[in-house]
């Protein structure tokens, strides 16, 4: 084992991380995970052993220095490690929240092998929170002496260039951050009247406030990206016009897959059923839940059933909890095979929500006047497994039984809008409207026009999207210095 | 911000808006919409095109005050900015390669199909138009109309202008003397739609109907404006708001109309309460921006 300059906590356990309690949290949009305190993050920092090979960098797809940067965290030096972290990752504050750790960095992690994982997601959160209450931004940290030194002193190779970046998720604000850093002139258009992609209109407050979202853009203004909100591209401004008639050399597409996905059964446009694009965009970017005083309603039942196993299916569910339902998650694989992350299942079973594993919707169930009383499911059991490894689950004949509800929200997944595909001769798309892409550059089939995240892989994740606007910025970079 | 530049009552229910928002009247065509959202608190809500003019930089919107922001924004004033105007969404009428064609406006959505039957005429098609209003104080925009259609009739429910009836009578009149019309254009109520697709079906006559349900972000993202036509449900924001009107299922819209309707109750009556309270001045929440300060995102 390598020498640490730390006593080891050998606890097998995590830190417990700081909460609300759940009886309270489920009546309100309040943060659920409060955050380490100092002490906290330097005793789960000390669980780390410094493994000299580090599989855990493996795990993280942009590469952040875990072992060095927890090491910082155990001796208390917590600027040394922001700047460690910060340098990999631009938006540490939302990865440290957001990320799936359990099949990234941490899911790799040796002393997950007997006990859990290091919280290596709750150490960056902590110090990503704990700069920002210190006021530190990145190019300070940054300037710190030796540590992290690199990215924002890079040279400014493309001074003079511009390039227009469409969506603003993650994967845009990453390309954004990483092109101005070369001095490149950046606008981003984004469609909606916020800045921030899914993190503004679909993760909700309680899980990732929108102030955080808002500072992190806001750092990026600084920097000089300019961003034009109210703009949807292929409608107002199609790429073309963009390169040819608005002067930019580049452009990075962004868009993400925010079209919804229906399961195609019956009922399913009955009054009180909806998409969880409905429901999240009128709690989140509309802020519904505190209608009157703000003007947008969101309906929410007594009890309601939210069909899915993911991230937005957990989202919903503890969505439609907060706004009064007595709620239930339908799925049709078990909990092994669910995609959200697991501190989420495990919030919202806190907070509440059921669940019914195994089962899938057959019919949604309505009253005269078309609103939603019940949704009939059926048992399913697990096959074969399919292409993606996970078993199949197939029906049990005559199980089907009902479930009284009013209120059902669909979140079974989301595809690619297929307006740019539309609107961009000579960009290639694949029969499900994904953008294709070089795994490597981003380059697009069209010369000068990049994409990365959602729109080119399907709905993912946000480090996988902040990888591909790196990747990008990086891609952007060699096509336009290659062309000069 | 997007300044407004001029307000006009066209009756008692009814605003017309300039707008300055110069990057959309480039690109706005009849039939596409935007979406605006008063202030930070606001709603984001759709509405179409009536007028634009690219040297100007101006888009015309009209609208009804029939809620909480529409009211609101009934109360605004030339000077004061919205501080989202989103555009142009929806897909533009097809109307291209008409010779003869029919334009009907019920209530407010004569102001919808106006841009339209211009359009139409400008482009060398003989349009009649049919407009229907509760009674002749609300009838919309008949200078307009008047110089730009072939034929031009209004109605109201309750003969106040001397032609009681609805607008299917002379749409069913004048194709039964032989106006040979290769496009029926209908915009207004939802059943006001479902009768004109009923009448022009029999003679098979191509029939548009612009639909206009509930819509969040109008960007094809939240499925809140599907509208069921033919067997499958359509999203009125990206596949519309134009859709055959012998296929579109009126009912179903109908029936998905009333979703919030008791939460647009609560949100009208504060409103009312509010603008009562503030006795019709301005709700003073809004920056005085000077007009013809250029009209950009944020
Ligand atoms: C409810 C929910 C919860 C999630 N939870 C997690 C999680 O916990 N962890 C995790 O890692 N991932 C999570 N995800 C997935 C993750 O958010 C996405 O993978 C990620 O945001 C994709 O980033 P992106 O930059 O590709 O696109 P997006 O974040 O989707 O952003 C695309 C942006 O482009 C805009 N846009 C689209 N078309 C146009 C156009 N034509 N012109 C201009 N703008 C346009 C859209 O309005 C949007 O703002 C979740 C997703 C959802 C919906
Ligand atoms: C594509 C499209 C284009 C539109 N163009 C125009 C336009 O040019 N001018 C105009 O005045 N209106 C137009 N509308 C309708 C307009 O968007 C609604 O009147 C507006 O959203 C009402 O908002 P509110 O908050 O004032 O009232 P709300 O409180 O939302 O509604 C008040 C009342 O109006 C009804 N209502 C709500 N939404 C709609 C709707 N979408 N269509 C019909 N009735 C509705 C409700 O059932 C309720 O009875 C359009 C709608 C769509 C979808
Ligand atoms: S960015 Fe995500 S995967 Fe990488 S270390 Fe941080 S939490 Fe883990
Ligand atoms: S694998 Fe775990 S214990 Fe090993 S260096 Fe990484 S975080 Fe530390
Ligand atoms: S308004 Fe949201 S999908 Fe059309």
């Amino acid at each position: 084992m390598p020498r640490l300059n730390y006593e080891p906590n050998r606890s097998k356990e995590k830190t417990p991380m700081p909460s609300l309690e759940p009886a309270y949290r489920a009546t309100c949009f309040e943060e659920v995970a409060l955050g380490y305190t100092e002490e906290d993050a330097i005793n789960e920092a000390r669980r780390c052993i410094q493994c000299p090979n580090s599989p855990c960098v493996e795990g993280c797809p942009v590469g952040v220095p875990i072992p060095s940067f927890v090491a910082q965290v155990a001796e208390g030096n917590f600027a040394e490690a922001f700047a460690l972290v910060k340098d990999a990752n631009a938006l540490p504050a939302i990865c440290g929240r957001v990320c799936p750790q359990e099949t990234q960095c941490e899911g790799k992690c040796t002393r997950g092998r007997n006990g859990d994982p290091v919280g290596i997601g709750r150490l960056e959160r902590f110090v990503a929170d704990w700069a920002m209450e210190q006021g530190i931004t990145s190019s300070e940290a940054n300037s710190e002496e030796g540590v992290g030194a690199g990215s924002d002193a890079a040279a400014k190779t493309l001074a003079g260039k511009k390039v227009a970046v469409v969506g603003s998720g993650p994967a845009s604000l990453t390309c954004a951050g990483e092109l101005v850093k070369r001095g490149c002139e950046v606008t981003v258009y984004e469609a909606l009247h916020k800045v921030g992609g899914v993190l503004s209109y679909g993760i909700p407050e309680f899980r990732l406030p929108k102030d955080l979202v808002a500072r992190e853009v806001s750092a990026l203004s600084d920097a000089g990206v300019t961003f034009e909100v109210n703009a949807l591209v292929g409608k107002l401004y199609t790429i073309d016009e963009l390169m040819e008639e608005r002067g930019f050399d580049a452009v990075f597409v962004g868009t993400g897959a925010g079209l919804p996905s229906y399961l195609g059964i019956e009922g399913e446009a009955a009054n009180g059923v909806m998409v969880a694009n409905e429901l999240l965009t009128r709690v989140n970017l509309m802020k519904a839940y505190l209608f009157p005083e703000y003007d947008t309603p969101v309906y929410a039942g007594k009890k309601c059933v939210v069909v899915g196993g993911g991230n937005v299916a957990m989202d919903a569910a503890r969505t439609a909890l907060r706004l009064g339902a007595d709620t239930t998650i339908v799925y049709r694989r078990s909990m092994e095979e669910m995609p959200a992350r697991a501190e989420e299942i495990h919030h919202a079973e806190e907070e509440g929500v059921n669940f019914q594993l195994l089962t899938n919707p057959t019919r949604i169930l309505t009253n005269d006047a078309g609103w939603v009383t019940g949704i009939e499911c059926v048992r399913m059991e697990l096959g074969e497994p399919d292409a993606s490894g996970r078993r199949r689950p197939v029906p049990v004949e005559g199980s089907e039984f009902v479930i009284d509800v009013d209120m059902v929200v669909i979140a079974v997944g989301s595809k690619t809008n297929p307006l740019i595909a539309q609107t961009t001769p000579g960009l290639d798309v694949t029969s499900r409207n994904l953008v294709v892409a070089d795994e490597e550059t981003c380059a697009t089939s069209k010369p000068g026009v990049f994409a990365g995240g959602d729109t080119v892989i399907g709905a993912a994740t946000v480090i996988l999207a902040m990888g591909a606007g790196k990747r990008a910025a990086a891609g952007i970079e060699k096509y336009l210095t290659e062309q000069a | 911000m997007y300044p407004i530049l001029s307000t006009e009552a066209l009756n008692s229910e009814v605003t017309r808006m300039v707008v300055q928002a110069p990057e959309i009247a480039n690109k706005i065509l009849p039939g596409q919409f935007i979406m605006l959202r008063i202030d930070e608190k606001g709603e984001r809500i759709p509405l179409t095109m009536n007028a634009c003019d690219p040297e100007k930089g101006t888009v015309t919107i009209i609208f009804q005050a029939v809620g909480a922001t529409t009211m609101r924004l009934a109360q605004m004033k030339a000077g004061e900015c919205l501080l989202d105007f989103a555009g142009p969404l929806g897909n533009p009428t097809e109307l291209e390669g008409s010779k003869r064609a029919c334009v009907i406006g019920g209530g407010l959505g004569t102001a919808i199909a106006f841009p339209q039957a211009k359009w139409l005429a400008d482009h060398g098609c003989k349009v009649d138009v049919i407009t229907g209003f509760r009674n002749k104080d609300l009838v919309l925009l008949e200078d307009e109309i008047a110089a730009c259609a072939y034929r031009y009739k209004v109605m109201t429910d309750d003969g106040s202008n001397g032609n009681k009836g609805v607008v299917t009578a002379p749409l069913q009149e004048w194709i039964e003397e032989g106006a040979d019309y290769d496009l029926v254009l209908a915009v207004g109520p939802v059943i006001m739609m479902k009768f004109v697709a009923a009448t022009t079906r029999p003679h098979g006559i191509k029939t548009l109907v612009s639909m206009n349900p509930l819509m969040v972000d109008g960007t094809g993202m939240c499925g809140g404006c599907r509208v069921k036509v033919g067997d499958e449900y359509k999203h009125a924001c990206v596949d519309g708001p134009d859709f055959d009107g012998h296929l579109v299922d009126f009912d179903d819209a109908m029936r998905r109309g009333v979703m919030y309707r008791e939460f647009e109750g609560t949100a009208r009556e504060i409103m009312a309460a509010k603008l009562a309270a503030s006795e019709g001045r301005d709700c003073g929440e809004h920056a005085q921006t000077p007009a013809g300060e250029e009209g950009k995102g944020e």
